[in-house]
């Protein structure tokens, strides 16, 4: 039995290595970009992605928590609704809804009591996400529309539409964004703001690790999170049992707008003097999401921290202007660090095959890989026959 | 006396697990020998050894007489060595032609040249009796034919050994006729061929010696026609197996389960699939509806279940109507459901043992606590499941389940199934795939059901399974229930008229 936790404790450990590898593998190809482009300043500007938000104090980490707090909501709501089968590529548009409705509440509602004017705009922007979400969930469910080609769909539909309304409700025309809220509807500080030392600081952070909390017991300790994963994993099955699987598909990914447009909310409502602008771009933050979910394998605490981890990349990449390097290398890493992240389950076998003793369990997996490479040996063995026969034909021709 | 084959000794070790120990395998020129062995007793072990697929630790292997070093699939092939996986490999939307002679084309400036190739495979086609249409599509023929496409093919490359892989497992009875055939013909032509299967009636009708292994290690080679099926049995499990199934004569009750008038359209056409079919099934019986795959009985279970629409006809499971009710609701009420295809509807591959344990009871208030899951309840009923059923895997309760064998992941649907207590069990095709260990259990399992007086409702393709088995058999053609039959009173042969719609019993005349 003792064995058998070894190996358990030893999969947690390899994926973790696995991502790290990743990552080392991405900031070296940054490294790489950046003596390309100017070798003299590469590797003080590397140092400086390296030390990203630790350079200034505590008002860079304050910054870089600023910069994670949205990516980490909709990095959960891709990690969520990716737990449960489904591809949420409409972070972006949940996100931009959310936003939007917050702002919206923020800048109208002005009759509500001071106290709970930002917890409105928040649960309304919950709900606009959601119910964004909740479109690509209910023509998958019923009509079996692949969510991927309808959130992307949605994505537009939600940026034009929000462009849209802002003009005809709260624009402000000078410069072509929204206007500023009502002070009450801006987030409060709880003395953040003096602990890191800058203003763009509230309990955003905290609702973000709330929800991250939140999301992992659903997942993980509940009924609901079972029956949303064997939906995910095997819908027939799922069905058989007994369980309403379209229920499930729409109900987890108006759980993922919902976070999505949470997200957005936080991030417009910090009173960082950031505004809605009228601009044909989809919402980054969305895109983000899917980068922090897959370097966080889906799982609601590793997502907590690749959004840190790439906040923190993000500051280091403003401060690289300093050298004359441009931001967008940052991009280029995080990428990387992605496409890397791919290989996270060749890295984690690996790791895994170093370091286990051989066991029942690995005997499967190298049965299966086993599997794999025949099939992959048939098909080499059919290619190179033909190339056998053409030779030998071409031998033929020639002793004729 | 000649051998084609010679593997002396050959050892195979994974990791610290001997997968084979000190087997010698020979095979004498234009015999089909059959390899015997429960799953995992290491027969695709040694043949892909063979193949060159793996490299043995130990022993060596002579072909024609002649010392041979096999590092990879090619040097099989020049060894003129061919193997029919059980899983055929062909592409879907390419002609029989073009599958045949994939990988062996014959180009002249570089353009395909099919006419000298359609004249040896139609030349080969007649010589060894493999009806084929060349230029059907693959996807469009029986599995039968595609089987005889993969023969052709491994006959297109000149081998002369031949290895058939459980070829008889996806094949209708009809078609294992035409396949004992083919194979004694080819035998007959001068070609060798290694029959690997656990069915011990195809072995005793096709095969001139049985080499039989057991985890690993070779129990021995006997000559088939000497050799009974209870001895060949017992070297393959080890103990003995009884081919009897016991059964009390009992008393059977009211009906449980009640089908009226049920009708299921096809997916994309008028036509009915299940065809206004009405039957019952009482306390105590097990009702057997026998037919060959495709005639409309996996639709007809699948209504039953409530996983399939219905277009007409009433559903009453206890005097309950329960033809509109979810497929919770119809758990509830007592129906248990064996899914056909294990992995598609019976098991959530990624889950664990015990995740898999609870999925139709996990919100149940013992496993369950204000929508908390009751981690340790789960575990313990899952090891209660392990231990009371038998159930094999490499980590107990914590095994995924995609890494168990096939019966032990059989075992677990039947556990959790059966642990239900449900007043009737859907089962069909229970026994797909499995060695004849785990199928004696599991029908033994189904007995008791019914000694309980619980009702079972069989599905099976396996005639040996619906004569044994079955209490009262219905048999089904083209979405009709054609005849009623009591399994005591038939012989195989009448049943299978039936199957083939060529009889019909009184009261069940063609519906216009």
């Amino acid at each position: 039995m003792k064995k058998n936790h070894n190996i358990l404790e030893l999969k947690g450990a390899s994926s973790f290595f696995a991502a790290l590898m990743a990552i080392v593998a991405g900031l070296l190809f940054g490294l790489v970009i950046l003596l390309l482009s100017n070798a003299k300043e590469a590797f003080p500007a590397f140092l400086t992605i390296l030390v990203g938000g630790f350079s200034a104090g505590a008002r860079g980490i304050g910054q870089v928590i600023y910069y994670a707090t949205p990516i980490i909501m909709t990095g959960l709501s891709v990690g969520f609704a990716f737990k449960t089968g489904l591809f949420n590529i409409g972070a972006s548009g949940q996100f931009t809804c959310g936003a939007f409705i917050a702002i919206y509440i923020g800048i109208k509602w002005t009759f509500l009591p001071p106290e709970i004017h930002w917890l409105v705009a928040l649960i309304g922007a919950m709900i606009a996400g959601a119910i964004w979400g909740s479109g690509p969930g209910l023509l998958k469910a019923f009509f079996n529309v692949n969510e991927v080609i309808t959130s992307i769909m949605m994505n537009y539909i939600g940026m034009y539409l929000v462009n849209m309304t802002i003009v005809r409700t709260v624009y402000d025309a000078l410069k072509n964004q929204s206007k500023s809220v009502a002070k009450s509807a801006v987030l409060p500080k709880a003395g953040l703001d003096k602990l890191f030392n800058t203003n763009n600081l509230n309990i955003g952070i905290i609702i973000a690790i709330l929800s991250v909390i939140v999301i992992y017991i659903i997942l993980q300790k509940t009924t609901f999170g079972y029956e949303l994963k064997a939906c995910g994993s095997n819908k027939n099955a799922s069905k058989y049992a007994g369980i309403n699987e379209k229920k499930s598909i729409v109900l987890s990914m108006v759980i993922a707008g919902a976070l999505s447009g949470l997200g957005g909310g936080l991030l417009y409502l910090s009173g960082s003097g950031k505004y809605l602008q009228v601009l044909d771009i989809l919402a980054p933050e969305g895109f983000n999401g899917i980068s922090v979910a897959l370097l966080g394998m889906s799982h609601p605490i590793g997502i907590l921290f690749s959004g840190l981890f790439i906040a923190h990349l993000t500051v280091g990449g403003f401060n690289i202007q300093l050298y004359d390097f441009v931001p967008e290398v940052i991009d280029m890493i995080v990428a990387v660090i992605i496409y890397c992240g791919a290989f996270a389950l060749l890295f984690k076998h690996l790791i895994i095959k170093f370091t286990s003793k051989p066991s029942l369990d690995s005997d499967i997996n190298n049965k299966k890989e086993n599997e794999k490479l025949k099939e992959n040996i048939n098909k080499l063995v059919i290619t190179e026959e033909t190339e056998n026969l053409d030779n030998q034909k071409k031998d033929n021709k020639e002793e004729l | 006396m000649e051998y084609v084959i010679e593997m002396n000794n050959i050892t195979k070790i994974f990791g610290n697990f001997k997968a084979l120990d000190d087997v010698t395998f020979k095979v004498r020129k234009g015999e089909v020998h059959a390899l015997l062995g429960e799953n995992g007793a290491g027969k695709s072990t040694l043949m892909s050894v063979l193949f060159g697929l793996y490299q043995a630790e130990k022993g060596e292997i002579y072909i024609n007489g002649k010392s041979v070093q096999i590092n990879n699939p090619n040097d099989a092939n020049n060894l003129n060595i061919g193997m029919v996986h059980q899983h055929f490999k062909l592409v879907h939307n390419f002609t029989v032609l073009e599958s045949i002679i994939l990988g062996r084309e014959t180009v002249k400036n570089g353009l395909l040249k099919k006419d000298d190739a359609r004249k040896k495979v139609m030349e080969l086609s007649e010589r060894y009796k493999l009806k084929i249409d060349p230029d059907a599509l693959i996807s469009d023929i029986t599995v039968g034919m595609q089987q005889r496409v993969e023969i052709l093919k491994m006959l297109y490359c000149d081998n002369d050994i031949l290895i058939f892989d459980e070829p008889t497992a996806v094949l209708t009875p009809q078609e294992i006729e035409e396949l004992m055939k083919i194979m004694k013909y080819l035998v007959s032509e001068g070609k060798s061929i290694i029959f690997i299967s656990h069915k011990l009636n195809e072995i005793k009708e096709v095969a001139d010696r049985c080499t039989v292994l057991r985890k690993g290690k070779c129990i021995g080679t006997v000559d088939v026609s000497t050799t009974t099926k209870e001895q060949m049995s017992e070297m393959m499990v080890g103990r003995k197996i009884n081919f009897n199934i016991e059964k009390k004569d009992i008393k059977t009750g009211n009906a449980v389960l009640e089908v009226k008038n049920l009708t299921i359209k096809a997916k994309n056409s008028k036509k009915n699939v299940v065809n206004d079919v009405s039957f019952e099934v009482r306390k105590g019986e097990i009702l057997c509806i026998a037919g060959i795959d495709g005639n409309g009985q996996s639709e007809l279970v699948y209504g039953i279940a409530g996983l399939l629409p219905i277009n007409d006809g009433k559903i009453v499971l206890n005097g309950k109507d329960i033809t509109k009710e979810s497929i919770r609701k119809r758990c509830l009420s007592g129906m248990a459901h064996i899914p056909e295809d294990r992995h598609k509807d019976g098991l959530v591959l990624d889950f664990d043992l015990q995740q898999n344990a609870v999925l139709q009871t996990y919100y149940e208030p013992r496993f369950q606590n204000h929508g908390l899951i009751k981690f340790n309840a789960v575990k313990e009923y899952a090891k209660k499941l392990i231990k009371q059923y038998d159930i094999r895997s490499p980590r107990e309760e914590d095994s995924i389940v995609r890494n168990m064998s096939g019966g032990n992941q059989q075992k677990l649907i039947i556990a959790r199934e059966l642990d239900r207590d449900p007043e009737i069990v859907l089962a069909v095709q229970p026994t797909r795939g499995l060695d004849v260990g785990a199928t004696e259990y599991i029908h033994k399992q189904l007995i008791a059901q019914r000694d309980e007086q619980k009702a079972v409702l069989l599905l099976s393709l396996e005639l040996d399974e619906v004569m044994n088995v079955s209490d009262r058999i219905l048999v089904i053609y083209e979405g009709e229930i054609v005849g009623e039959l009591n399994p005591k009173e038939i012989t195989v042969k009448e049943l299978g008229l039936y199957m083939a719609g060529s009889k019909r019993g009184v009261n069940y005349e063609k519906k216009s």
